[in-house]
């Protein structure tokens, strides 16, 4: 093993608390840290001004609090071409898609490690809640979070051991309360820099008119599965399974939800009652399947499963065929989104995860979902 | 590890004597400039004794000379304040898209209030036509604005053929010379220059002034309001230590000349020769025959210039690239796009290397080593 002191580990900084914070841990330890910032997306205003550059101004602020050297690196071609092409057509197929997942899978701990080890690092630190271990043999896992409130394995479920080999993730072990607590005591510029939220390139924009700025919307008819007429609808892409708000159907009884879209009629389909049986199925099958550790994947295994970030663990049935798994529920699941992954867990153990595209009841896959 | 830097065209390190003559400035000459007492005369002297020496450097006269924060300034003010002043004469302006971005940028702005503006090209060899200008001169040209020598590429521009050509129009013939001052022999009258930018802490002097030359027969509006300082034109306290400075740094580089540009070469050569041994690939950026003895912007086909200047800075090698810094990430060169085409891979591989001060021989050989090292790494 090097010293650490030897040891070089590229620290992905976002001018957030959590990188800054990872970066100060490992200077703490000795490492040869130094900080990249990643810029992903250009928002730049008619008056020059852009997120980045804010963002940027602070990663330099920290890097100089704790003396590292920081750099920059543009990955805006990549991310279009690999993060928001994907987005954008999962939208046009009627899908809720999740590009976080997607960014990591394919910039963050692709492009962005490949740069990283160009300038000679170890490895590649972020600010992740996650944690990455070696298994009994030697092989490496991933681990939730310990704080389960943070935990981000959902969206780094696309990650391999041989990549997850040379990253460090070092907040895994740590309470968010706690991190901020570090950055306060250091006095860290960050310490109270509000956590940034939702989809990192519409930041705190109207997603609506984000997305109507790159896709066409066709407004169409808002139906019951029965055929009855409910309204209209602005386009399918601004709606996702099992959402309540912003259908505008008045009346009396139980509120309305959407519970599937049909994209050949261009039809909304929508139900009354949080538990419409229309929202629930039992089980799914998933593509673009990644497991961490993948000789230790039996064919079928039970194990607990998100279908959304920060939802409870459920416990599943999985079956793996053909580059696909086949995911039965052993109760009965509500509001399942095409389009979203489906990550799969034993115990704290992150085992991988997937991409959820079939939806299905009684054996039967639901045919306006998905 | 010793940290070599090859970035002197970005700014200089002070050259020796000038930190020490300034400090007794700061300490005795404490009155200003435009005070009607002892002190204040006290201070006007020193500050036109070094307008005096600096003009001369240029062959002007001191009352052409305005001091400014420096080169930025100096640029904005040639380009606005010629317009502003000149508006009853016409409504155009000449530049090119190669400019630094203090005049561009400002040309982008005058396009904006109304003023039409030609953005001339550029040729592979990062040189701007003289035939161009020609071609693009009207009667309602009222301001040519054309670089001395290109800052990425060091190319020298054919600044007194351009100054010829304007002889006999009403147009206005403006210079940035600030990565020229110092390295080629600048004589404003004999080229027909009217205006031209120069910084202090490009040649050894400090940071925060430089000057705009501007000929006794320019019609030219302030940009900024205040005092009547440097004969209405430009107000504000002068920074009269700083001025000293560039006086001094100025004679250094003035009386230097011929042996530190042949030092420059040599330096370059190293570079070529180290570069050449080494069996990397890179080519050169901009016409070798008419280029400045401080710079040589370098191509390394299949590197990008985000891993070369990190890997080069974590080795002890300071360099830079383009001019444009976003957020940190560097942009692609609008020079080199304006000489090779916006989608040109060179214009994400090249680097800079500028030599001055704070090289030697020996600091140039090493720091070309380990560049080539790094190179070697990255492309194979």
């Amino acid at each position: 093993m090097k010293e650490n002191k030897n040891t070089r580990v590229v620290v992905g900084m976002s001018g957030g608390v959590d990188s800054s914070v990872a970066a100060l841990l490992l200077k703490e330890q000795g490492y040869d840290v130094v900080g990249i910032f990643m810029k992903n997306w250009d928002d730049t205003d008619e008056f020059g001004v852009c997120t980045a550059t804010e963002d940027f101004d602070d990663v330099v602020r920290v890097c100089n609090q704790l003396d590292i050297p920081y750099y920059s690196v543009n990955f805006e071609k990549q991310y279009w071409d690999k993060v928001f092409t994907y987005f954008l057509d999962e939208y046009k197929a009627g899908r809720t898609p999740n590009p976080d997942v997607m960014c990591n899978k394919e910039i963050k701990f692709k492009a962005f490690l490949d740069h990283a080890l160009s300038l000679g690092a170890d490895y590649l630190a972020t600010g992740h809640y996650a944690q990455v271990a070696r298994d009994e043999n030697g092989s490496i896992q991933m681990l939730r979070g310990a704080d389960d409130n943070k935990d981000q394995t959902y969206f780094l479920n696309q990650l391999s051991s041989d990549v997850l080999e040379k990253v460090m993730f070092p907040l895994g072990h740590l309470p968010k309360p706690e991190v901020r607590k570090i950055a306060a005591d250091y006095g860290l510029v960050t310490a109270a820099k509000k956590d940034s939220t939702g989809i990192c390139f519409i930041g705190e924009r109207n997603f609506k008119t984000f997305l109507s700025e790159y896709l066409p919307a066709q407004p169409g008819k808002m139906m019951t599965l029965d055929g009855i007429e409910k309204g209209n609808h602005d386009g399918l892409m601004y709606y996702t399974i099992g959402q309540r708000q912003g259908l505008g159907i008045g009346g009396s009884g139980d509120p309305w939800f959407v519970v599937g879209k049909n994209l050949e009629d261009n039809y909304l389909y929508v139900a009354q009652g949080y538990h419409n049986d229309y929202l629930y199925s039992d089980s799914l099958v998933a593509t673009d399947i990644n497991w961490v550790q993948p000789d230790q994947i039996e064919e079928t295994f039970t194990c607990t499963a998100k279908f959304r970030y920060r939802q409870k663990d459920s416990e599943v049935t999985v079956t793996v065929k053909d580059d696909k798994a086949y995911v039965a529920f052993k109760e009965s699941q509500r509001a399942i989104t095409p389009g979203q992954a489906v990550v799969f867990y034993q115990g704290d153990i992150c085992l991988g995860g997937g991409t959820i595209d079939e939806i299905i009841k009684d054996n039967k896959a639901l045919q306006y979902v998905g | 590890m010793e940290a070599i830097y090859l970035d002197h065209a970005a700014t200089s390190p002070m050259a020796r004597g000038v930190a020490e003559a300034m400090i007794p400035v700061y300490e005795e000459i404490i009155g200003n400039a435009s005070s009607v007492h002892s002190f204040g005369r006290k201070a006007r002297q020193q500050l036109d004794a070094s307008r005096q020496a600096l003009a001369a450097s240029i062959g002007a006269n001191e009352k052409e000379l305005i001091f400014t924060s420096g080169g930025t300034e100096a640029d904005n003010m040639a380009l606005t304040g010629v317009a502003e002043a000149n508006r009853n004469k016409g409504n155009h302006i000449i530049t090119s898209i190669q400019e630094h971005h203090a005049a561009l940028h400002t040309a982008e702005k005058l396009e904006k209030q109304g003023f039409r503006v030609t953005y001339l090209p550029v040729d592979e060899k990062g040189l701007v036509s003289t035939q161009d200008v020609e071609a693009a001169l009207t009667d309602d040209t009222i301001l040519v604005s054309i670089m001395y020598v290109n800052n990425e590429t060091g190319v020298i521009q054919p600044i007194s053929e351009i100054g010829e050509l304007l002889k006999e129009h009403q147009a206005y013939f403006h210079t940035d010379a600030v990565q020229a001052y110092g390295l080629l022999d600048i004589d404003v009258h004999a080229q027909n220059i009217d205006l031209l930018t120069a910084t202090a802490h490009k040649i050894g002097g400090p940071k925060g002034i430089g000057f705009l030359y501007a000929n006794e027969k320019v019609a030219m509006s302030p940009i900024q309001f205040g005092g009547e300082q440097e004969r209405k034109r430009r107000p504000g306290t002068e920074n009269i230590p700083a001025a000293v400075g560039f006086e001094l740094a100025s004679n250094i580089v003035m009386e230097t000349k011929a042996a530190r540009n042949q030092q420059y070469e040599k330096y370059k050569q190293i570079l070529i020769d180290t570069f050449t041994e080494s069996g990397i690939d890179f080519g050169i950026n901009g016409d070798p025959e008419k280029t400045v003895s401080t710079i040589i912007n370098v191509r390394f086909p299949g590197a990008n210039v985000e891993a070369l200047l990190a890997n080069f800075d974590l080795s002890g090698v300071a360099a830079s690239s383009g001019s444009a810094c976003t957020a940190g990430s560097v942009e692609p060169s609008h020079v080199l796009s304006a000489m090779f085409g916006s989608e040109s891979p060179v214009t994400t591989n090249s680097i800079r290397f500028s030599f001055g001060l704070a090289n030697t021989e020996e600091n140039v050989k090493e720091a070309a080593e380990r560049i080539a090292g790094i190179v070697k790494r990255l492309t194979s």
